[in-house]
């Protein structure tokens, strides 16, 4: 009778667990994976994996990450993609760091600057989606090409590492009381806002419609290119305000930098559970996503694996992830 | 009356253009550029021009091949430039100093047989796992460049020179210098001349198209590709084996891929992990160009192969018309963005707002 009690408890909690939506589910998922990549880290690579020092670090280089990939997930609930991250985030960070010239007065100047061009990219780019109708994937490849020509044109043909003003770097890089980064805080406060638009608010509600159905969301009245214009002007700025941090935490700006954001915030985004597709995907589980690759990254340089297996792990993450959340549904239409 | 007559002589003319509305655009601007290209460069058409804008260009074609087969069925495949990079990186690793002669086959065989293989994988877990192409050939594609990278850590290798000659030369240079005889004259002295403006590249393609792309497009196989890309579930009730023809699809773009692989090697004559990368991102550049739709169901490689040659002529012409080296991305990425969404706006072909949706 006993036996039978627990067996019945048992399946009440996979019950449950079933019974989740599958947005859910895969923050569940995410959640767990994150803390059994810390288990696994302290047990196999170092015991130093689970100590605050090195858990504070790998969070402070999360935060660049996680601001990228809060825009980005805003941008993929409403079913398109922004692959002009790399160079939205260069050209902001070039513009600023100049402009600023490495003096803290000028600062604000700089990265209301720096700010203003991922506003512009996000209008252009949400402009283009909404009213001509061109398909995201093939805007945003285009406009990360002219951004990339700017960039090359303004920092000329030997860029002058600007020093970024000590602010900045103090941004990127301070930790507080030993274990609150500022960079963390920062995108504490862009999770805070991004979560309040996306659960609490109207403009999030209609996100969630326009990636559901957008035919549908247009003839109930919803302006859906405002919709769209709204997340591309959010991930133009947060790729923007990315940019002002990295380069806060390289010390200086640089061509290229923002290269080896684009698929690892994507891939973020989809490991946090969010759907490519669009219309579903909770912002916690982002979160869990951004800190699930940088753990992973974080492993794997800690193990000093040749570059060649980092990758193949990286993608056989990303993969055993995809299968965890469950499969498409078996629908034809 | 002479109005349905002229709407039933109208017809078939109207909708051959309509249905190659695309095409046509793409071929246009690829001859403009090319006519502006042949205009800055008065030796544009000598045999070693041709030569080298036909081989420059040739990656480029098959990269965008490998994205156009996959892209017909809906699907995107972001993994062709990593099978691109794995191929280079397998080839200079496994082609063996001193043997010209058997070893090249093997190796030009097992690329090819891997590079499939690495389609095959793409397209089993998309249709299997039922997963979302863009996301799962984003994993691959890193598992991809990881295999590169373990087969050549560092760029270099050996790529026999045979080899190379054999791809990237001119047919002329290729055959014996007697080939038309001692001293050609008439119809032969015309073919001597002929085959020293041919490019060897331009023969490779031809040779690919006629074996591989050709009975496959005509196969089948093929027109199931294009049924399931434009309405999978009409497809579907239709009978057509929807996942057969979406693995083939994976399993033509792995193959293209690696014979962009492949040609990369003759060019380059050695082996590179990174080499490959940028291949994808230009690739879905080309397809768009070449007027394939990003939906899937229409387009072909007809369109890609003008694409591919308008997205190599960009930056010789920003060369000759003397740009400032600085500028030349700007203007790159400006005809880029221009000619992208000029071909893949939707706002200026439709009725209804609604039909811009999906």
């Amino acid at each position: 009778m006993a036996s039978n009690m627990e067996t019945t408890r048992g399946f009440s909690l996979r019950r449950w667990f079933n019974g989740l939506e599958r947005q859910d589910r895969s923050v569940l998922i995410s959640y767990t994976m994150i803390i059994l990549l810390i288990i696994f880290g302290t047990i196999f690579i170092t015991p130093n994996f689970a100590s605050p020092t090195f858990l504070t670090q790998q969070l402070r280089l999360a935060s660049f990450l996680g601001i990228i990939a809060a825009g980005q997930m805003a941008v993929i609930l409403t079913g398109n993609i922004d692959l002009s991250i790399p160079w939205t985030l260069n050209l902001s960070a070039v513009i600023a760091t100049s402009i600023a010239a490495g003096e803290n007065e000028r600062l604000l100047l700089g990265v209301a600057a720096g700010l203003g061009i991922g506003l512009i990219v996000g209008l252009v780019n949400g402009i283009g989606v909404a009213y001509l109708r061109i398909p995201s994937m093939v805007l945003t490849l285009g406009v990360n090409a002219v951004l990339k020509g700017i960039t090359v044109v303004y920092t000329g043909s030997a860029p002058q590492f600007q020093q970024t003003p000590d602010v900045l770097s103090r941004a990127a890089t301070d930790v507080l009381f030993g274990f609150v980064s500022v960079a963390v805080l920062i995108w504490g406060l862009v999770s805070l806002v991004h979560y309040l638009v996306l659960s609490r608010s109207g403009l999030g509600r209609k996100t969630y419609a326009v990636g559901n159905n957008e035919i549908a969301s247009y003839l109930s009245g919803v302006k859906t290119p405002r919709v769209l214009i709204m997340v591309f002007v959010m991930s133009g700025v947060l790729n923007a305000l990315a940019g002002l941090l990295l380069a806060g935490n390289a010390g200086r700006s640089f061509n290229e930098m923002g290269e080896p954001f684009l698929l690892p915030a994507i891939a973020a985004v989809v490991v946090g559970g969010t759907s490519i597709l669009g219309g579903s995907g909770k912002y916690l589980g982002t979160i869990a996503g951004v800190i699930i690759i940088r753990l992973l990254d974080g492993a794997l340089n800690i193990v000093q694996v040749a570059p060649a297996a980092k990758d193949v792990t990286f993608g056989l993450v990303i993969l055993a992830m995809l299968f965890l959340y469950g499969r498409g549904e078996r629908v034809r239409e | 009356m002479s109005a349905i007559e002229t709407r039933e002589t109208a017809a078939p003319f109207r909708r051959f253009i309509l249905r190659n509305f695309r095409l046509g655009i793409a071929f246009v601007i690829t001859f403009v550029l090319l006519g502006i290209t042949a205009s800055l460069n008065e030796r544009f058409f000598t045999p070693p021009v041709i030569t080298s804008t036909a081989n420059q260009s040739m990656t480029l074609v098959f990269a965008g091949m490998a994205q156009t087969s996959v892209v017909i069925t809906g699907g995107i495949d972001l993994s062709v430039g990593p099978i691109i990079s794995m191929s280079n990186s397998l080839a200079s690793a496994t082609f063996l100093e001193g043997d010209d002669g058997l070893n090249i086959i093997l190796v030009v065989v097992l690329v090819l047989a891997v590079g499939a293989l690495a389609g095959l994988i793409n397209g089993l877990i998309v249709v299997y796992g039922r997963l979302q192409p863009i996301i799962v050939t984003l994993a691959t594609s890193s598992v991809y460049s990881g295999i590169a990278l373990f087969l050549r850590p560092r760029p270099g290798g050996y790529v026999p020179r045979i080899y190379g000659d054999l791809l990237t030369r001119r047919v002329g240079q290729l055959l014996p210098s007697d080939f038309f005889g001692a001293e050609p004259s008439g119809i032969m002295a015309f073919l001597n001349n002929f085959f020293d403006y041919i490019p060897a590249s331009l023969i490779f393609l031809i040779i690919v198209l006629v074996v591989v792309w050709i009975p496959f497009r005509r196969s089948r196989l093929g027109m199931w590709v294009y049924a399931v890309g434009s309405n999978e579930g009409a497809a579907y009730m239709s009978g057509v084996n929807v996942r057969l023809a979406k693995v083939a699809a994976y399993v033509m773009g792995g193959l293209f891929a690696a014979i962009g692989g492949l040609f990369l090697t003759a060019q380059t004559l050695s082996g590179d992990a990174t080499t490959g990368a940028v291949f994808t991102l230009q690739s879905i550049a080309i397809v768009v160009l070449g007027g394939t739709s990003l939906f899937g169901g229409s387009g072909g490689v007809a369109g890609t192969i003008a694409g591919a040659v308008a997205l190599r002529l960009i930056p010789t012409i920003l060369f000759f018309a003397r740009v400032n080296p600085l500028q030349q991305p700007l203007w790159e990425g400006a005809v880029i963005l221009l000619a992208v969404t000029a071909g893949a706006s939707r706002i200026f072909t439709v009725r209804s707002r609604l039909d811009t949706m999906r």
